[in-house]
């Protein structure tokens, strides 16, 4: 297997006086989808932001092709070729549709090649282009917040669950737009509580507890493993 | 499962009273003016009182505006914007008499450039100055409201010592250029030709800031870091720099409103900036935190009450604009076009 795109070593961080990862040493494949998995409360958003730059690691080391990310401050990591959609989604309620999406190219204007693929990929954002993106629906603005990821083309995508809260429809589109992230080779980690969605796109899983991955391997062991699932998250993929 | 359908928009009609919900604080003005118009009763005096009300209103909003969009986008509260009014007052009026050639001579061109290179030498001046300002005084403080006014007024009492130390600490007396003395008459009314100057120049600004706050990239940085800086540096931009960015433009702003202010009322202190505070903050407060728009409206509505208070009820003036803060919080107690909510 070629080297990962990006790699945990040991990351500790805390917030205040709480240790919400306490060693998360993890590798993400080039090219795949990995599904950080786990139950509430367990460290994997903070992993994704440990990782982003927005909380800092206290200890470890996270490695973006080789490279150290620890001196490396939030917007330089974005200029890097991370693409972060966080779980509150981060839209900008003010601005269009169409100037967040303005905010997430970053090397000139949306290409409109990629900008016809987004309107395919989720037909609202044509619709609702010059309208004020508060006044869309949650399944909207979770279209807008993963569309602004893709606004161009990254190295590693960072996906807080995407599918929270939404009706199975929207969730249809949403696999179906990752599905096609995914079929361009993009590098994806991403957190994801539903364990369809989760087998639906994932090549590799990670099983996250108490602060640290406990299991790492392919999605597809996981999948076929109920006993594994219960132990490992207390639920089975054959349940969803 | 089947894909999400493609919503179409549909758009209920707004009922009457929401259009004008929306539409109130864009009418405030007019309807001030039509209500000074009826308890005036003499249209001259009415058309003098309103010229001066609005350019005074600019020249407040072109002192505010800066603030408001540092308390918007930096939380942050700059008790010592006032010295920047102050300092560009004091550097402007320096350029001013420096160029007393220029100004005296009867030549509009001439006038006029000196006024312009005033203009410039003290929007640079407070401009580096508020970068300094914000490295050494505000940055250590952020995320703290308690902090930054002990800090801010220190800075403003510091900053206004500094204009005694270098500038003397009496009051300096200046002239307008030649050009822009005297009255322009219409009708049975004398218009000031300075203050039909000031009202061109806010309304220049005014129209400056929008667009650039809304048709530009940087704009909408700024625009979106006010809603969620966090994210803003997830895309990959440098709040920091934007953050440095726009204190200087608001301390520019402060001292280009230094210059104008002294034009105005021909006469400077180091304290005069610290005197227009208080109107400054009435204006940033009901403008709603954060908004230019709000600002905009909230510095013409101050401006022209004020004024035409003065003229029907002298004493009342001093509670006037109070009394205007008052009532528009009553109403709407975020202020009239809140861009962050108050905390």
């Amino acid at each position: 297997m070629s080297e990962p795109i990006l790699q945990l070593d040991g990351v500790v961080t805390d917030i205040g006086r709480y240790h919400i990862l306490k060693g998360v040493t993890l590798d993400v494949p080039r090219g795949q989808v990995t599904m950080l998995l786990g139950r509430n409360g367990v460290g994997k958003t903070t992993t994704l932001r440990t990782i982003m730059g927005l909380w800092r690691a206290k200890a470890g080391r996270i490695l973006l092709e080789g490279q150290d990310m620890a001196p490396v401050p939030v917007s330089s990591r974005a200029a890097l070729g991370i693409g972060f959609v966080p779980e509150d989604m981060g839209i900008f309620s003010d601005l269009t549709v169409e100037e967040n999406m303005i905010l997430a190219t970053r090397s000139g204007p949306l290409d409109p090649a990629r900008r016809d693929w987004l309107f395919a990929a989720f037909p609202p954002l044509r619709t609702f282009w010059r309208s004020e993106a508060g006044n869309l629906s949650g399944g909207q603005k979770q279209m807008l917040s993963i569309a602004r990821a893709m606004a161009e083309e990254r190295r590693l995508y960072l996906i807080d669950e995407p599918t929270k809260g939404l009706a199975p429809a929207i969730v249809s589109t949403m696999v179906g737009a990752l599905r096609e992230l995914k079929a361009q080779g993009a590098s994806i980690l991403m957190v994801e509580q539903n364990l369809s969605v989760a087998r639906a796109l994932g090549d590799r899983a990670a099983v996250m507890d108490d602060g640290a991955v406990v299991w790492a391997g392919a999605m597809a062991e996981l999948s076929a493993d109920p006993a594994l699932q219960e132990r490992l998250m207390g639920l089975s993929v054959e349940a969803h | 499962m089947s894909a999400a359908p493609d919503h179409s928009p549909t758009f209920s009609r707004l009922s009457l009273t929401d259009r004008l919900s929306l539409a109130a604080p864009y009418l405030l003005v007019p309807v001030l003016v039509v209500i000074g118009f009826l308890a005036i009763g003499a249209p001259s005096s009415w058309l003098t009182l309103t010229v001066s009300g609005l350019a005074m209103g600019m020249m407040i909003f072109i002192m505010a505006s800066g603030l408001t969009l540092v308390f918007g986008l930096m939380d942050v509260i700059n008790f010592g914007h006032g010295a920047f009014i102050s300092l560009g007052a004091f550097m402007g009026v320096s350029v001013l008499f420096w160029l007393s050639a220029w100004t005296d001579a009867p030549s509009l061109v001439l006038n006029v450039a000196a006024v312009l290179l005033a203009i410039l030498a003290a929007m640079v001046f407070t401009g580096v100055i508020g970068w300094a300002f914000e490295r050494v005084i505000v940055r250590p403080v952020y995320g703290s409201h308690l902090k930054q006014i002990l800090v801010t007024v220190g800075g403003l009492i510091v900053l206004e010592q500094a204009i005694h130390v270098i500038w003397g600490a009496e009051e300096i007396y200046l002239n307008r250029p030649e050009a822009l003395r005297g009255s322009i008459t219409f009708g049975a009314s004398a218009l000031e030709r300075y203050r039909i100057l000031a009202v061109v120049v806010g309304l220049a600004i005014f129209v400056a800031m929008r667009l650039v706050l809304r048709r530009t990239k940087i704009g909408l940085i700024v625009r979106a870091g006010v809603q969620n800086g966090e994210m803003v540096e997830a895309l990959g931009y440098r709040l920091k720099l934007v953050f440095i960015g726009v204190f200087i433009a608001g301390s520019a702003l402060a001292g280009l409103g230094g210059v104008m202010w002294a034009l105005y009322e021909q006469v400077i202190t180091a304290g005069m900036g610290e005197n227009m505070m208080i109107l400054i903050f009435i204006v940033v407060i009901i403008g709603g935190l954060g908004s230019i728009e709000g600002a905009f409206i909230g510095a013409l509505l101050v401006g022209l009450l004020q004024n035409y208070v003065a003229f029907l009820e002298p004493k009342v003036a001093l509670i006037s604009n109070i009394g205007l803060m008052t009532a528009i919080l009553l109403w709407r107690p975020q202020g009239m076009m809140p861009v962050v909510k108050a905390k």
